[in-house]
């Protein structure tokens, strides 16, 4: 078969912006494949979901609705995506690779005794195959990787592809939702919402915002936090600003704080003293905003903004906050 | 209630370390980087180390790979104070993917009666977070995946799971498969006494064999994936500067980060 699939991430049928740009990125790789984009869909709330991706080109859906899965972690969307590969025989199945779409497209590749690939920001077709790349060792290394064997298990990471809207009339089949007993095992008892000022830790962080003695006062980091916020980010510190009281040394990033490698580094206010590169040189991409054009930092980014970091990062905050909201 | 806990360690290379990849066969150079304990492992071992505190029982490490495995992470494990482990090492492993990995990690956890089998729930150089879920499934256990906070009453364990808005309270029966989330705890330095206990503490060698392990399903025989193309990334700086005197930069700064897959 040719068809691509797309497991849809959804919340009671409300698909995700990584649902919408899977299905955008399934029809390039369908036109390749010869095949037709569908839409997987386990849960409630068909009737939303059904509106929302007819905007991004899926021509049919499989439909496994039903309420009783939101009571239990990943084992039913494993054993109906599971049961529907065997059946039906796509080319392959595009998940998010976000937690639950990594451990349901690894479990449905060990039942169905198939390969998958996690973390690809990019996939294309060669011969038929697919050819997935992701970055590896902390991304200091790019990797292209395919499978040996069909039906393809891909986890593509959000904002691998953008979502592009190309509306389809999605002709819809139902399909057997029942799930055995062994797929109740693992109970989802409660729901928590992130309580505020839960930023991630610097040591892990994909994202790190770090503020330094150009934030004048204690205070100002609030600047560096807002942003930091609006991108998930971390929030790290220079050794000036952490010597001076202003930030606990947890968050300290340099030679004798943290050591990072995130894939993006933003210094706000942060000159770039040797002290302060040891602990950042590694990150991916490096951004830095500081109103001294002579400033040492300036020699190793990726994109330096010369100016007064109390009206850039307000304002790129906010820019940032528009340009989330889109789909 | 004493729990028989195992977790599944292995050794990443220093993530501060150059990568060399074995031209002859695409997989990484091991032996030309510096390796230590997958850092979320540690965490894992600290998890089980709490668990086993908290309800009496005892932490047994189960790694696999190449000797070098045993001297770094084995020992560092058994150092923060673990009590035994077991070191399965075997030439036809080399080359196994992560479901191959999960498979064969399955086989010596059948071998021993756990009640949690604890992992990392991601390693810090290939970070798929594909073993966990792939040992639950090859066990035919349930699987809490990305987990903190883990707690066991009677017959039970209960867990936070993360999700992007949050966390989920998650609970199943033992015996269950654990993958212990980065940040879940902050691993203990092995003291100097932990050090020089590990140094007798037992380490149980076996090959595939030993573990009743199919050899067409690991090494490259058995790797479902290949890998085509492996290089370093340039890491030369953009260097694009733009001056704020007109009030835009935040403009060009927003679409860089967007070009950069940042927003």
């Amino acid at each position: 078969m040719s068809d691509v699939w797309v497991l849809l991430e959804h919340s009671d049928g409300t698909t995700t912006k990584v649902a919408h740009q899977l299905l955008t990125g399934a029809r390039a790789i369908a036109a390749e494949t010869g095949g037709q984009v569908v839409a997987l869909f386990i849960g409630k709330g068909w009737a939303t979901a059904k509106e929302r991706i007819a905007k991004f080109g899926a021509a049919k859906a499989l439909v496994a609705e039903s309420d009783e899965i939101g009571g239990y972690v990943a084992s039913p969307q494993v054993e109906i995506t599971a049961r529907l590969i065997a059946e039906k025989q796509p080319w392959g199945v595009l998940f998010a690779s976000v937690p639950t779409g990594k451990e349901v497209a690894t479990r449905v590749a060990a039942r169905n005794g198939l390969g998958v690939l996690a973390d690809a920001v990019n996939v294309t077709v060669q011969d038929g195959k697919p050819v997935c790349e992701y970055s590896a060792f902390g991304g200091s290394t790019l990797v292209k990787k395919t499978l040996k064997q069909g039906p393809y298990l891909i986890c593509v990471k959000p904002n691998s592809f953008v979502a592009e809207e190309s509306p389809a009339e999605v002709a819809e089949e139902t399909v057997d939702a029942s799930i055995s007993e062994d797929s109740k095992r693992v109970v989802l008892k409660e729901r928590v919402e992130k309580e505020a000022g839960g930023r991630p830790a610097v040591e892990s962080a994909a994202i790190i915002i770090s503020g330094g003695r150009g934030l004048g006062e204690p205070a100002n980091f609030s600047v560096i936090e807002g942003l930091a916020d609006q991108l998930g980010a971390a929030v790290g510190a220079s050794r000036a600003a952490v010597d001076a009281g202003w930030y606990p040394h947890s968050n300290q990033v340099g030679q004798t704080g943290k050591t990072v490698s995130p894939q993006l580094y933003i210094a706000v206010g942060i000159s770039g003293a040797i002290q302060h590169r040891a602990g950042m040189q590694t990150s991916k991409t490096i951004v830095a905003i500081n109103k001294d054009a002579e400033a040492p930092i300036f020699q190793m980014v990726d994109f330096g903004v010369v100016g007064d970091l109390f009206d850039v990062v307000p304002k790129l905050t906010e820019e940032i906050s528009k340009r989330k909201g889109g789909a | 209630m004493p729990l028989n806990i195992a977790v599944c360690v292995k050794r990443v290379p220093d993530t501060a370390a150059e990568k060399k990849l074995d031209e002859s066969d695409k997989t990484l150079d091991r032996e030309s980087v510096e390796s230590i304990l997958n850092p979320v492992d540690e965490m894992a071992v600290e998890e089980a180390l709490k668990l086993k505190e908290a309800n009496e029982g005892e932490v047994t490490i189960i790694s696999m790979g190449p000797e070098a495995a045993q001297a770094q992470a084995i020992r560092k494990a058994l150092s923060m104070g673990a009590d035994k482990a077991v070191h399965l090492k075997d030439d036809i492993l080399h080359g196994s993917d992560a479901q191959a990995v999960a498979y064969a990690l399955s086989q010596v956890v059948k071998k021993g009666e756990y009640d949690l089998v604890l992992c990392g729930a991601e390693s810090t150089d290939a970070r798929t977070s594909l073993v966990p879920p792939a040992l639950a499934e090859n066990l035919n256990l349930p699987n809490l995946n990305f987990v903190k906070n883990v707690e066991v009453s009677d017959s039970s364990v209960t867990a936070h799971r993360e999700t992007d808005k949050g966390h989920d309270i998650v609970e199943c029966q033992r015996p269950a498969v654990i993958g212990v989330v980065w940040g879940a705890n902050e691993p203990r330095y092995p003291s100097f006494k932990g050090i020089m206990a590990a140094k007798n503490k037992p380490v149980e060698t076996l090959t595939a064999d030993d573990a009743e392990i199919d050899s067409s399903k690991v090494g490259f025989a058995g790797a479902k994936s290949e890998v085509l193309e492996f290089g370093a990334r340039p890491a030369e700086r953009k260097k694009i500067i733009v001056d704020n005197s007109n009030g835009d930069a935040h403009v060009k700064l927003a679409d860089f980060l967007q070009e950069q897959k940042f927003i």
